[in-house]
């Protein structure tokens, strides 16, 4: 606080130097583009539901719905990055897994049933035991075996689709109680998306779980130095193995919410593509994806910042072909911008025109 | 020490129940949607009928073989894997209740998702020296040379749901859908709803796709003829009910007001519905809004007997039926009119279908 009087300099030094700064950036960029474009995309009105009960709609609704899952894997993916300096490939087949072990509970196995064969709580219990046990079988390759990471979650990201088609005999099986649906819609009689609160539990358990053990110390510990925190006391490869227990239990409850959105489920596309928006969003967030130091909020917003430019490419109806070629670009200038080589540059640029500003005046 | 020896425990009996569980599904490989893996079928319908006259100098030789087995015509059926998805499930099973020692057959199957294996089973096949060989090939290259193999002993090739890129004298008959005409169907079918304004949301499967292609061509090209169609939003959502679900949420936040939903499955016209439903906007027979999907799944057909979508066109996959005509017109001497036959697809109607078309057409 002493440094305090050390005028706006420092502030402008700290605010380029947070991690936060780029996905914000990134956000604001993003806001003022619809802004000028279209100011309606920033209402929100208050409608009603086919079943007639009051649900908010707007565009920021729609993001803040569909980019729950994402946020949520964002939390897992952050560990694994920190600690293991490489990334799971498989979130998105162990969607397909742990949704598909959660239907075969709630729909005992026949792809038509009149009422669910178990209570709700139980098949998310089981999914997130299926999602967990993935996660261990992950961090046990990379943790135990030291294979790379990306190679060894290859094996589930091939396979994963396929495991889980076999779970319910390549049924479809439709979940015919409508509280299912209440996950990834909206609780009747409340008008915000209930995917919005359960971002907000798991984002207030692993700031709880951050702020209370050393989870976080020893994850940033093992990804800096490896061999320097096992002299200090660390288990490494307990913590790797646990950072893929932890993704593999974000697995579960994002599985949870993109099987309760129709509740039913495709194997072949449920959550495809997710684990690169996933990565995208650590990346985003700033976090080198060798491991070391690591932002869990700025991955956790860039999730949102990913969710945000979907949105807006969809809003400004851009063909289907060019689609992928948009995004790109935006990808890779955001990632450019986010790479701390870049950030370096931006921060010593600030600080020269600060002094430059300094020296004229 | 003992935990190191703990862990390999526990990681190899990982990796053997990953193994026991891969061993049901082996080369399900992450197919999009059922249609997608479809081809085309060939523009050129005009065939010569020489090729099958031909063969009918070879007939007495088959009849032997025929005699020889008791009767029974013996075929090999090479397709791919069943759990590849739905539509390959259905076409499976009607493949295995047609070709039954009931009706005369004597069958033997071989999947695989794979070209050289599958030409394997057609080495197999031809060794074993089967009557005919039936083939939905997995890639369309590289079959030439077995084919060559299969006529030299007096097997007749008949192709259904693919095409192959060799010699049309190299088989007798190729079954395929024609997915423009799919397309074509739906389209005509909402030009007979007779709306005053058309304002359609287009959901298209993964570009490039035949099935995309087809379905696509029909609906663009009418929007370009009449003044009163209008495409609201064209976006390909990847055969995924998720983006299809995005999609039309973006364009209900955006105000827009449209009227159709043309999505090019049923999984897309799905994740369109529950976009719909989110925000009150009513959907089916009679509705503001009408829904057309592809592919007449099972559930999709339910929603249209419900009266909650309101058309559904069907992607065929009970080959099985023709052929059997053009096996039996075979072995009775007579020959073929067209190389390549196009398969009847039907396009159901909400306010029409019955819960008899469900059973029977829902895959």
């Amino acid at each position: 606080m002493s440094k305090q009087i050390n005028n706006n300099e420092s502030f402008l030094k700290r605010l380029v130097g947070n991690q936060l700064f780029i996905p914000l950036i990134a956000l604001i960029l993003l806001a003022v583009i619809n802004l000028i474009n279209d100011p309606g995309f920033f209402k929100i009105t208050l409608g009603t539901n086919n079943a007639g009960y009051p649900v908010f709609s707007g565009y920021l609704i729609t993001i803040l719905d569909y980019g729950s899952e994402l946020g949520i894997l964002a939390i897992g993916m952050t560990l694994v990055t920190a600690a293991s300096g490489g990334q799971d490939i498989s979130v998105g087949a162990t969607i397909a897994i742990a949704g598909s072990a959660m239907l075969r509970i709630l729909c005992g196995g026949t792809s038509r049933p009149t009422e669910i064969q178990a209570p709700i709580i139980v098949a998310f219990l089981v999914a997130c035991v299926v999602g967990m046990l993935c996660g261990a079988f992950n961090g046990i390759l990379v943790a135990v075996f030291k294979i790379q990471p990306m190679i060894a979650t290859l094996i589930l990201f091939t396979a994963g689709r396929s495991i889980a088609a076999w779970i319910n005999n390549n049924e479809l099986p439709i979940v015919p109680d409508p509280k299912f649906a209440y996950f990834g819609g909206f609780i009747p009689g409340i008008p915000i998306p209930t995917t919005v609160f359960i971002v907000i539990a798991c984002i207030i358990v692993i700031a709880l779980v951050l702020k209370f053990t050393n989870l976080g110390l020893y994850t940033q510990a093992v990804g800096i130095n490896e061999n320097s925190s096992r002299l200090n006391g660390i288990n490494p490869t307990f913590i790797k193995f646990l950072t893929f227990v932890i993704l593999g239990l974000c697995v579960a409850v994002a599985a949870l919410i993109k099987v309760s959105r129709l509740s039913t489920i495709n194997y072949s596309v449920i959550a495809k593509d997710i684990e690169m928006d996933a990565i995208l969003a650590v990346a985003l967030g700033g976090n080198a994806l060798s491991g070391g130091k690591f932002n869990m909020w700025a991955s956790i917003l860039g999730a949102y910042v990913i969710q945000f430019l979907t949105t807006t490419l969809y809003k400004f109806n851009v063909s289907s072909d060019a689609l992928a070629a948009y995004k790109a670009v935006v990808v890779i200038l955001l990632v450019v911008f986010s790479a701390p080589k870049v950030r370096e540059q931006m921060g010593q640029l600030g600080k020269k025109l600060g002094s430059s500003k300094k020296g004229v005046a | 020490m003992k935990r190191k020896l703990l862990s390999i425990v526990m990681a190899s009996a990982m990796t053997l129940s990953l193994v026991a569980c891969g061993g049901s599904s082996t080369n399900t490989a992450t197919e999009t949607a059922s249609t997608e893996e479809k081809t085309e079928a060939p523009a050129a319908e005009e065939k010569t009928e020489e090729p099958a006259a031909e063969e009918k100098t070879e007939e007495p030789a088959a009849e032997d073989t025929t005699a020889s087995s008791g009767k029974l015509i013996k075929v090999g059926i090479i397709n791919n894997d069943p759990n590849e998805s739905g539509y390959r499930t259905a076409n499976d099973a009607d493949l295995k209740a047609r070709f039954t020692e009931e009706n005369g057959y004597d069958a033997s199957f071989a999947y695989s998702l794979k070209n050289d294996e599958q030409i394997a089973a057609a080495q197999t096949f031809i060794q074993d020296e089967v009557d005919y060989l039936l083939l939905s090939a997995a890639d369309t290259a590289g079959w030439d040379s077995v084919l060559k193999d299969a006529q030299d002993a007096g097997i007749k090739v008949i192709l259904f749901d693919r095409t192959i890129d060799a010699d049309e004298s190299l088989y007798e008959a190729s079954i395929v859908s024609d997915m423009a005409k799919e397309g074509q169907t739906a389209v005509d079918w909402l030009a007979g709803q007779n709306l005053e304004q058309v304002n359609v949301i287009h959901l298209q499967g993964v570009m490039g796709s035949a099935a995309q292609q087809g379905r696509s061509g029909a609906l663009n090209d009418k929007v370009a003829a009449e003044d009163n169609w209008n495409i609201v939003t064209q976006q390909t959502a990847e055969w995924n009910a998720e983006n299809a679900q995005q999609i039309v949420q973006s364009v209900i936040d955006a105000g827009t007001k449209f009227n159709v939903i043309y999505a090019e499955n049923d999984d897309m016209a799905k994740g369109a519905v529950a976009a719909l439903d989110k925000a009150n906007i009513s959907h089916g027979v009679g509705k503001d809004v009408i829904v057309m999907g592809f592919d007449c799944n099972k559930w999709a057909l339910e929603e249209l007997l419900a009266q909650n979508w309101n058309y559904d066109g069907q992607c065929n996959p009970f080959q099985s039926s023709y052929i059997d005509e053009i096996i039996k017109t075979l072995e009775s001497g007579g020959t073929l009119s067209e190389k390549t036959i196009i398969m009847d697809e039907k396009g159901f109607d909400a306010e029409t279908i019955t819960q008899e078309d469900v059973d029977n057409y829902g895959i």
